[in-house]
C-alpha cells in the first residue's frame, strides 16, 4: 500500500525535484550622504561573449516623474542608460516596461530574488559557462558593477559571492541542482 | 568686411583642413548614449579652440549645421545661438536611433594680387568665382570639403546615418561611434570620395588638454582598406581628425584640393 503513495508523491515532486534553483541576494548599502537616491539597479545572466543570456531584475523609477524646478514631466527610462554595461548589452533593445523584469527601484537593504529552471528566465538556458552580473547607478552618486561565474546548470549545492564597495553590498548567489 | 564677418571667417578657417591656424574645430554634446524612450533633448556646442574641449577662441558658424536623424530625414535644430567664443543648439531626440550632427563645409578658396598690387584672399562657391576681379593677378585657387562631426543615440543605435555619400573625406565606422568603452578597440574606415583613403595620417587626442603637459596625441594611419584601429586609453570626449592637401580638384579651375575631417567622439567608461 505505501510504495504506490510514495511513487505519487515522488511523480508530484518530480517537476521541482528536477529543477534546478538560483537565489540571487543583492544588498543595497545604507549610504550617509547628503542627496540620496535609490539607485537603479540591473541583474541578468551573461554569455561569455558577453551578451545577455537572461534579464533578472531591472529596478528604476517605472512611473514618468516631473523635475522639480521646471516641472516638465521626465520618463523614469531617463537614467536607465546610467547603467552603461547593461544599457548596452539588453537595455537599448528593450521595450520597456520589461514583463517580469521591470520593478520599482528598492530601498537600502537585503533583496532576494528566486528563479528556478523550469520557468522563464532560466527555462531554455543552455549548458556553458557564464556570469551573475549587478549593475547599479545612483543619481548624484557612483556606480559599480559586480560579477559571479558559474557553470549552468549547477552540478552541486553552490554558495557564491561578491562583495561590492560603495553602490553594492554583499551579492550572493546560491545554486542547487 | 565688418568685424562680425572677420570673425566668421576666422572661425570657418579654423575648421578648414590645413589652414594656418592651430585651433581645433569641434562639436561638443551634451550626452551620446540617451535612453528617454521618444522625447528627448541633447544640446550642442560648437567651437574653434585651442584646448580640447574648453571654449577659448571663436564660436563655429552655423550657417552649414545638417542635423540628420535616423530615417535620413533633416532635423532642425533649435534655440540656436552665437555666443563669443561658442555657437550652441539644441536637437530634440524623437525618434529613436542615430543622429548625425554636423557642419559641412565646400566650396573654394582664392588668393590673387589686385589691379592695385594689393594681395587679396576671398572665398566662396564654385558659381561665385565670377567675383574675382577679371584683372587679378596670380590667381590661385584651392577646392576645400571639410566636416566636423558627432554622433548621439536614443535607445537602440542604427547605421542610416552613418552610411557614405560618396563625396569628400568621410569617416564610416565600423565600431559604431556612440559604441565605444574604454579598453576595447574602435575600428573606423576613410573613405575619399567614396573610395579607400589608404596611408591617411589620422590624429585622435583626449579631451582635457587643458589639464595635462602634454597633448598625449595618438597618431594613426590608415591601411589599405582605409581602416584603422583606436584602442581608447581613458574614457571622456575625443577628437578624431584627418586631412589632406594636394589632391585632385574636381573644380576646373581650381589648383589643389583640401580636404578635412574632425569628429567628437564620447568613450564611456566599463
Amino acid at each position: 500500500m505505501r510504495a504506490p503513495i510514495l511513487i505519487a508523491c515522488l511523480a508530484l515532486a518530480a517537476p521541482s525535484a528536477f529543477a534546478a534553483t538560483a537565489q540571487v541576494s543583492v544588498e543595497i548599502p545604507r549610504l550617509d550622504v547628503a542627496e540620496y537616491h535609490r539607485p537603479y539597479v540591473a541583474v541578468w545572466i551573461e554569455r561569455e561573449d558577453r551578451s545577455v543570456a537572461a534579464n533578472l531584475a531591472v529596478w528604476y523609477q517605472n512611473k514618468d516623474g516631473k523635475d522639480a524646478k521646471s516641472g516638465k514631466s521626465e520618463p523614469g527610462t531617463k537614467w536607465l542608460a546610467d547603467l552603461r554595461q547593461w544599457w548596452r548589452r539588453s537595455g537599448r533593445e528593450q521595450t520597456f516596461p520589461i514583463d517580469g523584469v521591470s520593478g520599482a527601484t528598492r530601498p537600502a537593504g537585503q533583496h532576494q530574488l528566486s528563479f528556478s529552471s523550469d520557468k522563464a528566465p532560466l527555462a531554455g538556458l543552455a549548458v556553458g559557462k557564464y556570469k551573475l552580473v549587478v549593475e547599479a547607478s545612483r543619481e548624484v552618486g557612483g556606480h559599480e558593477l559586480l560579477s559571479i561565474p558559474f557553470d549552468w546548470p549547477p552540478q552541486a549545492p553552490q554558495h557564491l559571492s561578491a562583495q561590492g564597495e560603495h553602490e553594492l553590498g554583499a551579492l550572493r548567489f546560491d545554486l542547487n541542482p | 568686411m565688418n568685424p562680425m564677418t572677420k570673425w566668421s571667417a576666422l572661425a570657418l578657417a579654423a575648421c578648414l583642413p590645413m589652414a594656418a591656424s592651430a585651433h581645433k574645430a569641434f562639436l561638443v554634446p551634451s550626452t551620446t548614449v540617451l535612453s528617454d524612450g521618444d522625447d528627448a533633448w541633447v544640446t550642442v556646442d560648437a567651437a574653434a579652440s585651442n584646448d580640447l574641449f574648453n571654449f577659448n577662441h571663436r564660436p563655429l558658424p552655423l550657417d552649414n549645421l545638417l542635423v540628420t536623424g535616423p530615417d535620413g530625414a533633416k532635423v532642425e535644430a533649435e534655440h540656436v545661438a552665437k555666443g563669443e567664443v561658442r555657437s550652441s543648439f539644441d536637437v530634440h531626440l524623437t525618434k529613436p536611433g542615430t543622429y548625425r550632427v554636423a557642419l559641412a563645409n565646400s566650396g573654394v578658396s582664392a588668393s590673387y594680387v589686385d589691379a592695385k598690387g594689393e594681395k587679396k584672399r576671398w572665398r566662396g562657391t564654385v558659381e561665385k568665382l565670377g567675383e574675382i576681379p577679371a584683372d587679378a593677378k596670380d590667381v590661385e585657387i584651392a577646392q576645400y570639403d571639410s566636416a566636423v562631426a558627432t554622433f548621439v543615440t536614443l535607445g537602440k543605435p542604427s547605421d542610416g546615418v552613418l552610411k557614405p555619400s560618396g563625396h569628400g573625406l568621410e569617416l564610416v565606422p565600423v565600431t559604431h561611434p556612440n559604441d565605444l568603452y574604454v579598453g576595447e578597440a574602435a575600428k573606423f574606415r576613410f573613405l575619399l570620395d567614396g573610395k579607400p583613403a589608404k596611408d591617411l595620417k589620422v590624429s585622435v587626442l583626449a579631451g582635457g588638454t587643458r589639464y595635462r603637459n602634454k597633448q598625449d596625441e595618438m597618431t594613426l594611419t590608415t591601411d589599405a582598406n582605409g581602416e584603422f584601429s583606436v584602442t581608447w586609453p581613458t574614457p571622456g570626449l575625443y577628437w578624431l581628425n584627418a586631412a589632406l592637401e594636394g589632391q585632385k580638384p574636381t573644380v576646373a579651375k581650381a589648383k589643389d584640393r583640401r580636404l578635412g575631417y574632425t569628429a567628437t567622439l564620447e568613450v564611456l567608461p566599463q
